[in-house]
């Protein structure tokens, strides 16, 4: 059931997306950012407040690719694996990753802390290789930055990020 | 040399605050476009010859001048602000350092094509560009920029923004407006173009971000000063990017026409111990062009003489220690993971082409697999897939298969990839 704050934010995208089923994303996302991720339940829901079938909000929910159908970890980090960050480093990040939290590309770590999941250019190139924790965009990521970020993250984000 | 786009841009990251804008001119475009009226700005804008930044190159006065104007319908203004073609990140340094000059180039069209609601279709990962563009249209509201009747005028304009929650296909403007109605954002036919029947079926304009803010500096400065700005018959500066292992990788605002040799420069040259062997010049779609190819000029028509296309105006470059069909492969998974499964060549053949190049790069290919992958460039070409995005995902493939051949042959005759 969704919570009467989940309620009010939908209200909200309605009015500023104009008719209900043109908020559907953003209220996916309302609901993701309250739960985490869109359970079954949490697509029905979405769909009776929308006045849309379930198969419907299903369509666009599987569509985007912020939308997480299946659960992930407190944190999501989206490493880049587009070309200028291919070039320049991809594969090297993604191999200090692996060895920093035993998972790859689709994985969440046993303490449920972290899930690596691939990302298409997040228009970073001159910077590049870059990765996103959550909101938040990591330029020039070596091995040292990977593990300050990471800390960083773990204790709960005080002070200022890490190398952005 | 006049970098109208990127001037008011601080090196310190912090967003153009309204004052700061009005203060280095900021709204003397909107001001002279009311002044004007809805049929004058369209043709300042058509003189100007500004064209198309998002990669098309289409001429943006006469784009606009689709809309039927006087119907008396509702139309919309869109700005296409989904950047996520790889190798480019040009919008993001717009719509982070200067939020105002995307929502005052909206205001601008929004008059010139009469439409009363506008939607700002921005990426979700670029966060600080939401905040700094949720900022600004507050900003923009408070002082009369934006609501009813701005500046006193009878031009009224609500801005909405809208977060997507991710996926290539929503850059291309059909699939782009049926996500702002709430569904897939597979591509529509055309006719009828969104000009006509766009956004709930009314005339809606959709325009680049970078197209979007060269339309204020028409306004203010005049058609003929903006064409000077070119070295070219087409209007403007022009961001240029560049991208891979250079010494000094970044984004600069240069006269459209610019070399690519001088955009070159600006990035340092290669990085230390590399030489050059190619580089697509604008983004992920735009076919390879050789590394004796840096005297062409980056505009619109010469880019195509030389047999690719400007498309976002960001190179990025092949060293001669990468792997061209790695770098090939990294940009075909990107394509067939982003394909939206809406026609058949496109969800079957990029999947296809990806391990066409998978086999060759992990060593186990076959000759046969060099021509396969000819023969899906030519299947996936223009006319033979529903929208443009299989055709520039064939694009960087054919022109490697040409430009690279011996490497791609290497890569069977040794067994493995000889970059390893």
């Amino acid at each position: 059931m969704l919570s009467a704050s989940e309620r009010e934010r939908i209200e909200r995208a309605i009015a500023v997306a104009g008719d209900r089923r043109s908020a559907v994303s953003e209220v996916l996302m309302v609901v993701q950012e309250a739960r985490g991720w869109v359970s079954d339940q949490s697509l029905a829901d979405v769909a009776e407040a929308l006045a849309m079938s379930a198969d419907e909000v299903e369509g666009v929910a599987t569509f985007f690719e912020l939308v997480f159908r299946r659960s992930v970890g407190k944190h999501v980090i989206l490493v880049c694996d587009s070309v200028s960050c291919w070039i320049t480093g991809y594969e090297a990040l993604l191999g200090q990753l692996r060895s920093r939290l035993g998972i790859g590309p689709g994985e969440t770590t046993a303490d449920g802390m972290f899930t690596i999941l691939p990302a298409g250019c997040l228009g970073a190139c001159d910077k590049a290789p870059a990765m996103m924790v959550d909101e938040e965009l990591f330029v020039g990521v070596g091995s040292e930055e990977l593990d300050r970020i990471l800390k960083w993250v773990r204790d709960g984000r005080h002070g200022d990020a890490p190398h952005r | 040399m006049a970098t109208p786009l990127t001037a008011r841009i601080r090196s310190d990251g912090v967003a153009v605050d309204l004052a700061s804008y009005e203060a280095s001119g900021g709204y003397q475009g909107l001001r002279a476009a009311l002044a004007m009226g809805s049929a004058g700005v369209r043709e300042a804008v058509t003189q100007a010859k500004l064209r198309g930044r998002g990669g098309a190159g289409f001429n943006t006065g006469l784009k606009w001048s689709f809309v039927p104007i006087e119907d008396g319908a509702q139309h919309y203004v869109v700005a296409n602000a989904d950047e996520k073609e790889p190798g480019t990140m040009k919008d993001r340094l717009l719509m982070e350092g200067d939020p105002h000059s995307l929502i005052e180039g909206l205001a601008i069209t929004a008059l010139a094509i009469k439409a009363s609601v506008g939607f700002i279709f921005l990426r979700r990962e670029y966060s600080k560009c939401a905040l700094a563009l949720e900022r600004a249209l507050g900003e923009a509201r408070a002082k009369g920029y934006l609501g009813e009747a701005i500046l006193g005028s009878d031009f009224s304009l609500e801005i909405h923004l809208h977060l997507s929650a991710g996926r290539y296909m929503c850059g291309e403007e059909t699939g782009l407006l049926n996500a702002l109605e709430g569904k897939r954002a597979t591509p529509r036919s055309k006719p009828p173009f969104p000009q006509v029947s766009g956004l709930w079926g009314k005339p809606t304009i959709v325009n680049n971000v970078e197209t979007l803010v060269n339309v204020p500096v028409i306004l203010r400065d005049g058609s003929e000063a903006f064409k000077a700005l070119s070295l070219t018959g087409d209007g403007g500066t022009k961001l240029y990017g560049v991208s891979g292992r250079v010494r000094n990788p970044g984004v600069w605002e240069l006269p459209l026409g610019t070399s690519a040799r001088e955009i070159m420069e600006r990035a340092g040259g290669m990085a230390e111990g590399l030489s050059l062997r190619g580089f697509i010049p604008g983004g992920a779609s735009t076919d390879f062009l050789g590394g004796d190819k840096l005297d062409v000029k980056m505009d619109f028509d010469s880019v195509a003489q030389a047999g690719s296309r400007l498309g976002t105006g960001t190179m990025v470059v092949l060293d001669d220690r990468t792997c061209p069909v790695g770098m090939v492969l990294s940009l075909e998974r990107f394509f067939a993971r982003e394909s939206c499964g809406w026609c058949t060549p496109c969800r079957e053949g990029l999947p296809w082409v990806v391990r066409c190049l998978e086999a060759l790069e992990s060593g186990s290919g076959e000759m046969g697999d060099i021509e396969t992958l000819e023969e899906l460039s030519r299947r996936l070409s223009p006319g033979s897939t529903f929208c443009a995005f299989a055709p520039g995902a064939v694009e960087p493939l054919q022109s490697a298969l040409k430009l690279f051949r011996s490497d791609f042959e290497d890569h069977v005759r040794k067994g493995a990839c000889p970059w390893k």
